[in-house]
């Protein structure tokens, strides 16, 4: 079974509003308790596992709603990235206010995504991957170099000293005492990120559930009987691009905000095609899929840096440098997943269903179909 | 059957005028003029790679045609994207069923409702009274169109799990579902047995009876002699014959298309032209 839990546990609406409360609740206390017992690394982690959560949740629009393989989804988030860098840093000695930067950053970014999908969306499955390849690293070759003639992007050194965001005069990345607790900048991280983070996670429900979301899942399904039907395809695609890449800037901004700093280093191809593992690794169009896979695929790979003082201790030296190793384990876990999992880890489902019938007269039923079909 | 029970004062709906659709160095369509009256049963037949299929493409803005014009009331479609078409008032079924097979029977035919609704990205996450409101006549209509095609009760289905004839039936009630004036029907009732042939004639007369005008292709003679109220026939991409589904039945053009030049003389007293 595809489902945790059993259906009637979610069908009831009492269950459903305790496990809602239980979770809201533990939510708001997981970064204290994540620092009592891991540290305040890990409540970076934590806050960065979120950012990833929003950056899926936009490629999944693209990728799992509308089936549009998008490879250079990184391109919107670095845009989004260097947007709000350069309009809250010394680079330009600009200092805009954060709460402009984030929207405007997402709308730059989504104009940006209507700009590359015009163009291509014509183009179908493997061809339009690569033109989307090839654009996400067109946008980081573009932020590499353009220090000349006009310096704007600072070139490989990146831009550094970014304004954090702020609330109530004071920047979040400094410590605050809110009515007696201590909040570290990383929790105040946190907070921020979640809510944008439930904000994210309520347009996609909406927008899935839409008329908008089943134009995308027609598309997906025959794009040809999709357009015989009166949908406006290449609109249509446009949207999804556009509100993935929206998804993106805004993931983007909080990034530069978070860290203080960007450089084209954090935009590489590896990126992209991370953030569509944990849609793919996660179950593609499932939106509790998608978190799951963001979640797991940003904590596991920190775990495994404790694998070289793991060593040292029991081998007394570092055998397998961990991050050689941390590459190699995401690899096999990749193949291992989409050998024995491959409509992901929490499948929404009707795709459980698409690979794997379990109902013995559905699978009788659509032979006899097929059979139907050639007759 | 006597010939056209329907007001000959309507204008025509679908004016096709001399459309030739060339692919490469092959002529798929040359040529070729019909007219489809307001509220009729018009059927196409014609042997195996006449140009059938072509001629749908044509109408429905998958194919643009080489030379020659399509009208729907009026309005030109040449040139025309199939979405746009689709809003125009043509709707189509497809000859190897192209359904949306991962999402439910009711989804399927609430998509058909696409065109004819109008809520956008902020209504949707936003989702006030209008939406709401819209989502649910959407949803009614679904509902509506599918109990008139006998799917209502596997409304939550997967299309793809539906037996064939079921899924021939579900893709007319998407084609309903876009509000079409003329519904374009390729083979309807390809892969069908006698019983099933039998109950899809009756849909199409009480679509036909709703005021929608219907284009078919078919292959079943019996089925498009009882239900056509004119048919034309088409052999390598030309116009041959059309009319009276009696008269073109007797044509020696038809018959010699179906059954060779020799068979025409032969089957003249035939009274029905079986399809290779």
């Amino acid at each position: 079974m595809t489902n945790f839990l059993p259906e009637r546990i979610y069908r009831d609406p009492r269950i459903a509003r305790v496990a809602f409360v239980a979770l809201g609740a533990l939510l708001l206390v997981l970064p204290f308790v994540v620092e009592a017992g891991m540290g305040r690394t890990w409540v970076r982690i934590l806050d960065f596992a979120m950012l990833y959560v929003m950056l899926a949740l936009g490629l999944n629009i693209v990728v799992g709603y509308a089936g549009l393989l998008d490879l250079g989804y990184v391109a919107f988030y670095a845009v989004g990235a260097y947007f709000y860098a350069i309009l809250a840093s010394p680079q330009f000695g600009i200092h805009l206010p954060w709460w402009a930067l984030l929207p405007t950053g997402a709308g730059i970014a989504c104009l940006f995504g209507v700009l590359l999908g015009a163009p291509t969306l014509r183009l179908r499955g493997d061809y339009l991957a690569i033109v989307t390849l090839g654009f996400g690293e067109i946008i980081r070759i573009f932020l590499n170099n353009l220090n000349a003639p006009v310096n704007v992007t600072n070139g490989p050194q990146g831009i550094n000293m970014v304004d954090p965001v702020t609330i109530a005069g004071s920047a979040l990345t400094k410590p605050m005492d809110l009515f007696g607790i201590q909040i570290s900048g990383a929790h105040a991280h946190y907070y921020l990120f979640l809510a944008l983070t439930l904000l994210v996670i309520f347009i996609a429900f909406r927008l899935q559930g839409s008329r908008i979301g089943r134009a995308w899942a027609a598309i997906r399904e025959d794009e040809v009987a999709a357009e015989a039907m009166g949908i406006n395809t290449r609109n249509i695609k446009l949207l999804a691009f556009a509100m993935g890449a929206t998804f993106g800037g805004l993931g983007g901004g909080l990034f530069a905000a978070f860290q203080g700093f960007v450089s084209p280093e954090s935009f590489t191809l590896m990126e992209s095609i991370m953030i569509l593992c944990m849609v793919v690794l996660g179950g593609m169009g499932h939106i509790p899929g998608v978190i799951l896979g963001a979640l797991l695929l940003t904590m596991l790979p920190e775990l495994l840096r404790y694998i070289g003082p793991l060593q040292q201790e029991l081998v007394g030296r570092v055998v397998v440098d961990p991050s050689d190793l941390r590459m190699l384990l995401f690899g096999v876990a990749l193949v291992l997943v989409m050998l024995f999992r491959p409509q992901g880890l929490w499948p929404s489902p009707v795709r459980a269903r698409e690979l794997h019938p379990e109902n013995p007269d559905e699978v009788r039923q659509e032979q006899e179909a097929l059979y139907d079909a050639e007759r | 059957m006597t010939p056209s029970a329907n007001p000959p004062s309507d204008p025509a709906l679908l004016r096709v005028a001399g459309v030739t659709k060339r692919f490469g160095g092959l002529a798929a369509l040359s040529d070729v003029s019909l007219t489809v009256q307001t509220g009729e049963i018009f059927g196409l037949i014609g042997p195996n790679g006449a140009g059938k299929t072509t001629l749908f493409n044509c109408i429905t803005g998958l194919y643009h045609p080489t030379s020659g014009d399509i009208h729907l009331g009026g309005t030109p479609l040449t040139g025309r994207k199939p979405h746009a078409v689709a809003a125009l008032g043509v709707a189509r079924t497809f000859q190897n069923i192209r359904l949306f097979p991962n999402m439910s029977v009711i989804e399927n035919v609430m998509v058909g409702c696409h065109v004819r609704s109008r809520a956008g990205v902020l209504g949707a996450i936003l989702r006030g009274p209008r939406t709401r409101a819209e989502e649910s006549s959407i949803r009614d209509r679904s509902m509506g169109l599918l109990d008139a095609v006998g799917l209502a009760d596997r409304a939550g289905e997967l299309a793809r799990f539906l037996p064939y004839g079921d899924q021939r039936r579900l893709e007319i009630a998407r084609a309903l579902a876009t509000e079409p004036k003329l519904l374009a029907l390729d083979e309807p009732a390809a892969g069908m047995n006698p019983i099933e042939t039998q109950a899809l004639q009756g849909l199409l007369e009480a679509i036909r009876a709703r005021g929608l005008t219907l284009l078919l292709i078919e292959h079943d003679v019996r089925l498009m002699m009882c239900l056509c109220d004119r048919v034309a026939v088409l052999d390598y991409g030309r116009k041959i014959a059309d009319g009276v589904p009696a008269e073109v039945q007797r044509d020696p053009a038809v018959i010699e298309a179906y059954l060779g030049a020799g068979a025409a003389a032969a089957a003249e007293r035939e009274t029905e032209a079986q399809p290779s």
